[in-house]
């Protein structure tokens, strides 16, 4: 006979994180204007690309399969381009959670960013930790019921700005702006900007560290990251313990006093150690270098300090400069790849040619015979102009063979291509009956085009078929 | 089986079971899963009430919505078309004998028309439209009936020596082995793959003038208006070699070629002759 224990699934515990001053919490503040800004801001910045491109300076032109980022334009074939920077942004977390922990989660993540930013406002209507907790546990009253529906409605109007910012990532944002107030803009639009609405709500303002702990698989991920000399936040426990009160002198620094426990978004106790649901924000320090401040004790009781120290400075040696910390081989590696991708990239983003030529021999017949007995090769040939006006280009093969070129559909040996288009065309190359490649099996041929507004070349190589008769 | 209890060490209960003296500690999942594990159970009765789902003897639940990816389909194609009418109506009031190949219009209808010509015209002429024996090869630059838009437009859509459309195409070559002695068609069959460079004084020639140049013409360079190939080109739809030459003029070949306008729509008519006459051989 065995019994169940009492609860397998348990209710969010509420926190109520208080606010606190210092170092770590002004950097917070900076980061997130920051990237808060760009991310509102950037679908407003304009970048003028002639008359035929759009002057968005960043842009997701699904429609027209076109990636616009100030200078940059990219073709759905250069999608290596973004495979490239999702590596880099792979191996830079690798980096940064190396060397600094969750640096990551603390600072930068969105989750983290806009929960900051819903804490901020929650602060604002209903006051602090302490007159949180009350109105947490008050019965509902008109004036709790104002402050719960205040508070939300200003959190769904940051959920539309956020999901509104979102679409105009993919759409020209003055346009698709006067789109929503005129009640014009695409069905799709309208359910995007609804569902990250809905999302940015029920993430931010309800389920917070619940996101962190339960449906984010980084903290699960970051074990294989870290090592010894990770700078992570910790708690030096031979300097505060055991706790005790401020005059006890037998007592350790530690005072308990639970700022770093009040200030804590995940709701945890650092003095426990490292543990998975720590995100590194260093709210707590800030907390605890406050308290140490008014007593008079040296700041640091709860620090960025790495596993690896804490023996060392137990012992009262010297420990490692934070610079060994930084630059260590694991790190080292990790940024000489990260930085290969990065120079292989823009190496390859200067090269990139603004014409191409891609060339497919017509295999089904490989040649066809003229009535006068020549030999006739077709090939499908794709010109594409990455320049923002029409270009015309000369179509021409290398060498001295003795094959005529002929565009289908034209006498020309012209062509003219739209701006930032492919262009796909018939060719033809012709060679009279006796002459040797059309004799041969197979000959190598490359063709070439030219921009005849300034000379600008590609090619490509491809083979010509004869009949292969001795 | 133990009952649970507290563990010392984390102040947490334990599960109440325990292997090789290892036991699991309670460590509960947020009730908001579980309401979530609940909530994608009833989105799965939904889904299946409001979707194509549970199988029956024949058949299967249609679903509230009245969803089939048939239908999603049949909607696809009727867009598609819908968005195209514009381009159609312009293509049907198009004039062949003027149509520019460089327009968009023009490569609509050749992207059309390549697709018609999978489905209708490959079977005989070839995927790649090269043809064999007995089937044109639509490349080259050698038309029986003509080459123009306009002549491969009537080919399509009246067909060739089909009996029934009065316009069809309609050659009659007679067969000569009822007509002439062996001993002359063999003469004939030497001199035919010669005509690009004939010694017009011999016994073959004198044949050629006198039986077959009143369709193929005084220098055999054919006629496209009667359906007689030129005889003096690289090109040879039966075989250029004895045999075949002998049988040809012995026994006459007469291929055929249903009338299109029968069974397609003006636009596909169009598209199809317009595909056919880009290929590199149109004139």
């Amino acid at each position: 006979m065995t019994s169940q224990p009492d609860n397998l699934y348990a209710a969010r515990e509420p926190i109520f994180p208080k606010r606190v001053y210092g170092t770590f919490r002004n950097l917070k503040w900076a980061i997130m204007a920051v990237t808060l800004g760009i991310y509102y801001l950037v679908p407003w910045l304009r970048w003028d690309r002639g008359p035929n491109l759009p002057d968005q300076a960043v842009l997701v032109d699904l429609a027209h399969r076109r990636f616009y980022f100030f200078w940059i334009e990219i073709w759905p074939h250069e999608f290596y381009f973004v495979a490239g920077l999702l590596i880099m942004a792979g191996l830079g977390l690798f980096l940064f959670t190396s060397t600094l922990g969750r640096v990551w989660c603390g600072y930068t993540c969105p989750q983290t960013v806009w929960t900051d930013l819903f804490i901020l406002v929650e602060r604002w209507i209903e006051g602090d930790r302490n007159a949180r907790i009350r109105l947490h546990r008050a019965k509902w009253t008109p004036r709790k019921a104002t402050l719960r529906v205040l508070k939300w409605t200003v959190w769904t109007l940051i959920g539309v700005a956020t999901g509104g910012a979102w679409v105009f990532y993919f759409a020209d944002a003055p346009t698709l702006a006067n789109q929503f107030l005129t009640l014009t803009a695409p069905t799709v639009a309208w359910v995007t900007v609804a569902i990250l609405t809905a999302t940015t709500v029920i993430l931010g303002g309800f389920m917070r560290e619940q996101v962190c702990i339960y449906m984010c698989p980084w903290p699960r991920i970051q074990g294989a990251m870290m090592d010894d000399s990770t700078l992570t936040v910790a708690y030096r426990d031979w300097r505060g313990e055991p706790r005790g009160k401020a005059r006890d002198a037998t007592a350790g620094d530690c005072v308990d006093c639970n700022a770093c426990v009040a200030v804590c978004p995940m709701g945890i106790d650092i003095r426990d150690g490292q543990q998975m649901e720590c995100i590194t924000c260093a709210l707590c320090i800030d907390a605890c270098d406050d308290i140490m401040g008014k007593l008079g004790r040296d700041r640091g009781l709860i620090d960025y300090l790495a596993l690896s120290d804490a023996p060392a400075e137990q012992a009262g040696k010297k420990t490692r400069p934070i610079w060994a910390h930084i630059l260590r081989p694991r790190t080292i590696l990790y940024s000489i790849i990260w930085a290969s991708f990065g120079f292989a990239m823009m190496y390859a983003l200067f090269i990139r040619p603004e014409i191409e030529l891609a060339v497919a021999p017509i295999r089904n017949p490989t040649f066809v015979t003229l009535s006068d007995g020549s030999i006739r090769n077709a090939y499908e040939i794709r010109l594409r102009n990455k320049h923002g006006e029409p270009r015309q280009f000369g179509i021409h093969v290398a060498g001295d063979l003795a094959v005529r070129v002929e565009l289908e559909g034209t006498p020309y040996e012209t062509i003219t291509v739209a701006p930032d288009a492919t262009h796909r065309l018939r060719v033809y190359l012709t060679t009279p009956n006796q002459s040797d490649v059309a004799k041969a099996d197979e000959t190598p041929i490359r063709f070439w085009i030219e921009d005849l507004g300034n000379g600008e070349r590609a090619s490509a190589t491809t083979v010509f078929n004869g009949k292969g008769e001795p | 089986m133990d009952e649970p209890r507290v563990d010392e060490l984390t102040g947490r209960p334990t599960m109440g079971h325990e292997f090789d003296g290892i036991e699991e500690l309670n460590t509960p999942m947020p009730r908001w899963w579980l309401w979530t594990f609940y909530l994608t159970i009833i989105w799965g009765i939904g889904y299946t009430i409001a979707f194509p789902a549970w199988p029956m003897i024949s058949g299967a639940t249609a679903g509230l919505l009245g969803h089939s990816t048939r239908g999603e389909v049949s909607a696809d194609i009727a867009a598609h078309e819908a968005s195209n009418a514009a381009l159609v109506a312009e293509l049907n009031a198009a004039d062949l004998a003027t149509f520019d190949p460089l327009t968009d219009l023009h490569r609509y209808a050749v992207a059309r028309g390549s697709s018609v010509f999978r489905a209708q015209c490959s079977q005989c002429h070839g995927a790649g439209a090269a043809g064999a024996v007995g089937y044109p090869n639509l490349l080259d630059n050698d038309w029986l009936w003509g080459g123009t838009l306009e002549d491969i437009a009537h080919s399509v859509r009246h067909g060739i020596r089909n009996e029934t459309d009065f316009d069809a195409r309609y050659s009659v070559m007679p067969a000569f082995g009822d007509i002439l002695e062996p001993a002359d068609i063999e003469k004939l069959v030497d001199f035919v793959p010669t005509l690009a460079d004939a010694d017009w004084d011999s016994a073959g020639g004198d044949l050629f003038t006198e039986n077959c140049a009143a369709c193929h013409g005084d220098q055999g360079l054919g006629d496209s208006s009667l359906g007689a190939p030129n005889l003096a080109d690289a090109i040879w739809l039966y075989g250029s070699d004895h045999d075949s030459l002998t049988a040809t003029i012995s026994n006459a070949r007469f291929g055929v070629m249903p009338a299109w306008g029968q069974r397609l729509n003006e636009e596909d008519v169009r598209a199809v002759s317009a595909y056919v006459h880009s290929l590199g051989g149109g004139e």
